[in-house]
């Protein structure tokens, strides 16, 4: 009865798609809509497919195949994203290679490279590790059964949607909020979907207690309902249409944007990150983590003081001076929770030490929390007024992401994946550590290369535009400082290319892993130390 | 304006406060007698049921003894 | 002890951890950005600031959509070099009708801001067609389709009601001749060109790229020739209470 409704309704949604496929006004509209509607027809079939069939119940086992759907799908679009960010990397260095074309040019590339790196390979990551670890600390299959299968692709869905809209240029010019309202609905209700089971495996969990990394798990997905539900706030132009108009104008817009801006890189790239180094790092290290004590205390403090971080991004602007020097002074504060973090995952490997010369997976996650460290030191200093002042609107800021998003956000989802890869295909062990050693130092000295030259043009940038000679006049005109930027941009783009290679290493030698390796043939869990 | 001074005025004064209590007594709150046994237990939980999930007899039953045994291998 | 069981019950109760949790990340975001609605302070009125005229929102969207914003900034800060470079620093109202903000955080080229009559149509035209033959040194890619393309001005009312219902102060005047508008501004052949200055003072009049039909470079013009020229800073007073 129950399946025969689900049928239905499916089956009415994908005539409803289909049809506004045939309405749209425009052609990214029509598209998009023909996406839901293929999306839909596909999930109708296969529930057409199942009806009658009683799927056996499974608690025995933990749900790990969206987990490995989401694995390839970090490895796909990490790779995707890189090379997009280093094809733009050339083009500002060889406009030539704009090549005229819309849909080539940096303005439209540039969104697709963040959107792909933070959200399609940093998102793919977050979901597929959370459920993994969710369902292990918690010691209880996946709540909401196939659900699970819902957010992976329906999450996908919607990166296909922005990215596409991106190329076709369909945006909101809100920086890492760029998808129009349509995606927008649509990550929306995947998202709750995706706290539904992640909530729903935690009430329903056999352990006493809620492991730390569940928790910054749970404030990440929360926090990103709350800022994509408020900064995406818009009007629609048409039903029909794919062009919306946000709410928020001028001032307010910027602030609201800033306050999601900022806590997208405080929930999504760095509370959901933390909840892998709460897991990852003592589980390679073998080790229970330095001071749970700790854990709990650095994430109170990084979720009351993120929040307020936002308005760092909009110093000496038209946005009120109060709320700029709250920012600035809750940036600040800021730097020591983080660095309580950073102690605590490093410490993890006290009396482990020796196990960084023989594991380059361990060193991968350490190092990881080693760029964390310096980009949570780097960042409040940027945000003080008086260094913003140079800073803001030059490659410093692009620098500083970048060993942020590389060294922190990429060497820990690295390390993960190389850490699930054996135990979710169930294989002996990692096909080559050789190579796992070439990705560490390519991917190291990619990112040396890439923050340093930005350091570079960052800081003569900054000086060249305020330079002025002795009877006021500026020194250079702003063409100047482009052309002198050009050494480093080329040794940027270098360094970008390092550290792609280095991520088709990683994929290379995962899929030799699944390929090559022989199955874990003892009992598994014989080789876990607690069991 | 004068909703708008209020509004601020609470922001940074009472509004923070609360919440900077809030914080203290969430700190205050982990450094309670007892609270070590249960953090050792909860940051050893990650070594336990790797490959299955508990059965849920275990999970109701869960006493010192399984604990022990747990800390002891990891 | 049941004071101190306290942060057990928020280590093991899921929804009670959810419920703190955003309590603690809502508040921080209610204190910065409530404040902000109370328009009258945070946005002095300054005269000038006016609604963007049809053709001015289409090439805005323009923009917009070929992501102009990641590399150009339209927000100019008090400091000496870049009222030097680029004017007086922008105003919380002169994006008071900006939906979306395009302050930008990154500045590859110059600040925008107040672009408008800088450079003649004639060097745009150039400009966006090969941006490298006027400034060699230039990174920006070239935007040969801009004139080539008719501009799409299909949804221009939705539009500007769109911009209303988000509090954009547009009339049922502007609305109802928002395609003629569009047209006038373009050919001023067309209309009552006084009664178009009068809905939107200072909008630039003329046919910008000498084409047969209204290109999107028409309407990117029509937008960047008045980007910062609606307030007058001759007679602008600064409200010392801010």
């Amino acid at each position: 009865m129950l399946d025969g409704i689900k049928i239905i309704v499916l089956g009415l949604l994908t005539l409803l798609f289909g049809l506004a496929a045939n309405a749209g006004l425009d052609a990214v509209f029509r598209f998009h809509m023909t996406l839901f509607m293929a999306f839909f027809g596909v999930w109708t079939i296969l529930a057409i497919r199942s009806y009658g069939k009683k799927p056996a119940p499974s608690e025995s086992s933990y749900m790990d195949g969206p987990i490995k759907a989401g694995v390839i799908a970090t490895a796909f679009w990490g790779i995707a994203g890189f090379l997009v960010g280093d094809i733009i990397a050339w083009q500002l260095t060889f406009p030539e290679l704009n090549l005229g074309l819309p849909w080539t040019s940096f303005g439209r590339l540039r969104p697709l490279h963040t959107s792909a790196v933070i959200f399609a390979f940093g998102g793919n990551a977050l979901i597929a590790t959370s459920l993994y670890i969710v369902q292990r600390t918690s010691a209880v299959r996946l709540w909401g059964g196939n659900a699970a299968w819902f957010v992976f692709w329906g999450y996908n869905l919607f990166i296909v949607m922005a990215a596409t809209g991106y190329l076709l240029g369909v945006t909101q010019s809100k920086e890492y909020a760029e998808p129009e309202w349509v995606a927008n609905i649509w990550l929306a209700v995947v998202w709750l979907t995706y706290l539904a089971i992640f909530l729903g495996t935690i009430v329903r969990r056999r352990e006493p207690h809620i492991y730390v990394a569940n928790w910054f798990f749970l404030a990440f997905i929360v926090t990103v309902t709350m800022l994509h539900v408020v900064n995406g706030l818009s009007i629609p132009v048409s039903p029909l249409a794919s062009l919306s108009v946000p709410l928020f104008p001028g001032v307010q817009g910027a602030m609201v944007q800033w306050w999601y801006g900022h806590n997208a890189v405080g929930f999504f790239l760095t509370a959901g990150f933390l909840g892998m180094m709460y897991y990852f790092i003592p589980k390679q290290a073998e080790r229970p983590v330095y001071s749970y004590k700790l854990s709990i205390i650095h994430f109170w403090a990084i979720i009351f003081l993120y929040i307020w971080a936002g308005p760092h991004h909009l110093h000496f602007t038209a946005l009120p001076d109060w709320a700029q020097y709250l920012g600035m002074t809750f940036s600040v504060m800021l730097w020591m929770p983080s660095w309580g973090g950073m102690i605590n995952g490093l410490m993890t490997l006290q009396g482990a030490w020796d196990k960084l010369r023989t594991d380059p997976v361990l060193r991968m996650l350490v190092i990881s929390v080693g760029f964390y460290g310096m980009a949570t030191f780097e960042g409040p200093m940027m945000s003080i007024r008086a260094v913003n002042s140079l800073s803001h609107y030059t490659d410093w800021t692009i620098g500083h992401v970048h060993s942020a998003a590389l060294g922190w956000n990429g060497m820990i989802t690295f390390g993960a994946l190389y850490f699930l890869v054996p135990r979710l295909w169930n294989r002996e062990r990692l096909y080559s550590l050789t190579l796992v050693s070439w990705h560490f130092w390519l991917a190291t000295i990619g990112i040396v290369l890439y923050a340093s030259s930005m350091w570079v043009t960052g800081i003569m940038e900054g000086l060249m535009w305020r330079e002025v000679d002795e009877q006021g006049f500026l020194v250079n005109s702003f063409a100047d400082t482009v052309a002198a930027k050009f050494p480093m941009y080329v040794v940027r783009a270098f360094g970008g290319m390092l550290f792609a290679g280095g991520a088709i290493l990683m994929a290379y030698n995962l899929w030799m892993t699944v390929r090559a390796v022989p199955q874990q043939t003892r009992d598994t869990a014989a080789a876990v130390p607690a069991q | 304006m004068e909703i708008y001074q209020a509004l601020r005025t609470f922001a940074d004064t009472w509004g923070l406060l609360v919440l900077f209590l809030f914080f203290v007594l969430m700190i205050i709150w982990l450094f309670r007698p007892g609270a070590r046994k249960l953090h050792d237990d909860a940051s050893r939980q990650i070594f336990r049921n790797e490959d299955r999930p508990k059965p849920p007899e275990d999970a109701k039953r869960h006493d010192a003894r399984d604990q022990t045994k747990d800390r002891s291998n990891g | 002890m049941s004071i101190l069981s306290g942060h057990k019950k928020i280590e093991t109760n899921a929804f009670l951890l959810l419920v703190l949790s955003f309590f603690v990340v809502t508040v921080g975001g209610i204190v910065q950005i409530v404040p902000l609605f109370y328009l009258d302070n945070v946005i002095e009125e300054v005269e000038g600031m006016r609604p963007y005229s049809p053709l001015e929102l289409a090439g805005r969207q323009i923009y917009i959509r070929e992501g102009c914003y990641v590399c150009h900034s339209q927000m100019i800060r008090p400091m000496r070099d870049e009222h030097e470079r680029y004017g007086h620093y922008s105003l919380a109202a002169e994006s008071m009708y900006d939906h979306p903000f395009q302050w930008g955080s990154k500045r590859t080229g110059p600040d925008l801001a107040r672009v408008g009559g800088r450079y003649s149509d004639d060097w745009h035209i150039q400009h966006f067609r090969a941006p490298k033959e006027l400034v060699p040194e230039s990174i920006m890619p070239a935007y040969p389709w801009f004139e080539t393309t008719p501009l799409n001005y299909d949804l221009i009312e939705q539009l500007l009601i769109a911009h209303r219902r988000a509090g954009v102060p547009y009339t049922d005047e502007m609305i109802r001749s928002a395609r003629d508008d569009l047209i006038l501004q373009w050919n001023p052949d067309s209309g009552d060109v006084d009664a178009f200055l009068e809905r939107y003072p200072n909008a630039q009049v003329r046919n910008f790229t000498e084409s047969t039909e209204v290109t999107e470079l028409d309407a990117m013009l029509a937008y960047l020739q008045m980007l910062g020229t609606l307030v007058d800073f001759s007679t602008y007073e600064p409200d010392p209470t801010r």
